[in-house]
């Protein structure tokens, strides 16, 4: 075929498109993935009973706050990295932030604590579930996000799935909080901050493959 | 910023409202750089230029199918040589030619010359379509071949017309595909 009768039917009947269909569809999806990974989690595991005591909800909201900055930051760049030559313009290091504030307060909760109850704060009751958990409840969300990149065109495929894998991580661990009964900030950081950062890896890998256009 | 880069811009913007005209000088132009792109890319990996025409025809298809993702607070031309880059190293893979041999290049060199010599692609693409559904098929010649309106190809097609759009946009998605794996040496 000649390029000329294929630029010709291209531009015969052109429809009008959406500027803004690719962060519409991010946001949409993230949205979907957020309330699906509640559901899963409420369903699967329950919340805990003393949610509402005033003891949980300050650890509550530090974890959602937590969850809730990686997902921003990470949902800003990604609507970049969707975009063909998006991973040119940014330097994703900011994405950090929330990872080193966790990690400060840790440290800093670790050093007003005597050693001895050092273990307890990091390794708390239920690390293992939580390792699993947050990983396993990321799927549902991992996977709306990889549509809603497909729906683009992303051009460095593994750092588009890392920031799809980064984002499904901090809306699974958001939805994990509600369970959680771990309140110390050192088991934040290693077992959230830990399973998140997992989850970026294993994005980073998947990409290459589940993005291609 | 170039001339060019001002001109085609405002080409892109005037399409992204759905201006036919507008669209069809934008491609010419853009099929005719990516000749020229793609021509030297391959002269530079010693692989003879016939190659190159198809992979023209695939950068706009792509570019067509994927124009929603231009940001138009952006210039236009990092976006097209990002797929125009993307869419030659996917072609190079397929080809399980080496991919350490493309040499990095800047944005501009997707710009920089004019090869108006338009050739044929390796493949037929009416042949192509009728590997496709039905529905797709029926959508794609009335309204891109044909020239019908929505509403005319809705008749025609036995389907509603937001039917019509979703299957332009598939097949056209479908066709793209097909000529991946029609082009793979």
């Amino acid at each position: 075929m000649k390029t000329d009768d294929l630029v010709a039917l291209l531009s015969t009947n052109l429809e009008p498109v959406d500027r803004n269909a690719v962060v519409r569809t991010l946001c949409v999806a993230i949205a979907t993935g957020a309330i699906l990974a509640l559901g899963i989690a409420f369903v699967g595991l329950g919340f805990r009973p003393d949610l509402t005591t005033p003891g949980a909800l300050i650890f509550l909201a530090v974890k959602v706050a937590f969850a809730i900055g990686v997902v921003g930051l990470s949902l800003a760049y990604l609507t970049r990295l969707a975009r063909p030559g998006g991973e040119r313009k940014i330097s994703p290091l900011l994405v950090a932030l929330p990872f080193l504030v966790v990690v400060v307060l840790a440290a800093i909760s670790l050093g007003s604590a005597p050693r001895a109850h050092w273990e307890r704060m990091i390794v708390g009751d239920e690390w293992l579930e939580c390792l699993l958990s947050i990983p396993v409840i990321a799927i549902v969300p991992f996977a709306v996000s990889i549509w809603a990149v497909r729906k683009a065109a992303p051009t460095n495929l593994s750092r588009a799935g890392a920031f799809a894998g980064l984002i499904a991580g901090g809306v699974s661990a958001m939805a994990y909080a509600l369970h959680c009964t771990d309140d110390s900030m050192p088991f934040i950081a290693v077992w959230y901050g830990g399973t998140i950062v997992l989850c970026t890896l294993a994005g980073a890998a998947l990409g290459p493959r589940l993005l291609r256009w | 910023m170039t001339t060019l880069e001002i001109e085609l811009k405002a080409l892109m913007l005037a399409s992204l409202d759905g201006n036919a005209a507008s669209y069809r000088s934008l491609l010419d132009q853009l099929s005719r750089r990516l000749r020229a792109y793609y021509k030297a890319k391959f002269a530079a990996l010693g692989r003879g230029t016939s190659e190159a025409e198809d992979l023209v025809q695939e950068a706009v298809l792509a570019i067509h199918l994927k124009r929603h993702t231009y940001d138009p607070r952006e210039p236009l031309t990092p976006w097209v040589h990002a797929i125009a880059r993307y869419k030659l190293i996917d072609f190079l893979r397929r080809n399980r030619a080496s991919l350490a041999d493309v040499p990095i290049d800047q944005a501009d060199e997707v710009m920089a010359n004019d090869d108006h010599r338009g050739a044929e692609s390796t493949y037929d693409i009416r042949r192509l379509m009728g590997r496709l559904p039905k529905g797709m098929q029926c959508a794609i010649e009335a309204v891109k071949l044909d020239g019908l309106s929505i509403a005319e190809a809705a008749k025609r097609c036995g389907l509603s017309e937001s039917l019509v759009k979703v299957n332009i946009h598939r097949g056209l998605k479908t066709l793209a595909a097909l000529i991946a794996r029609e082009t793979r040496t």
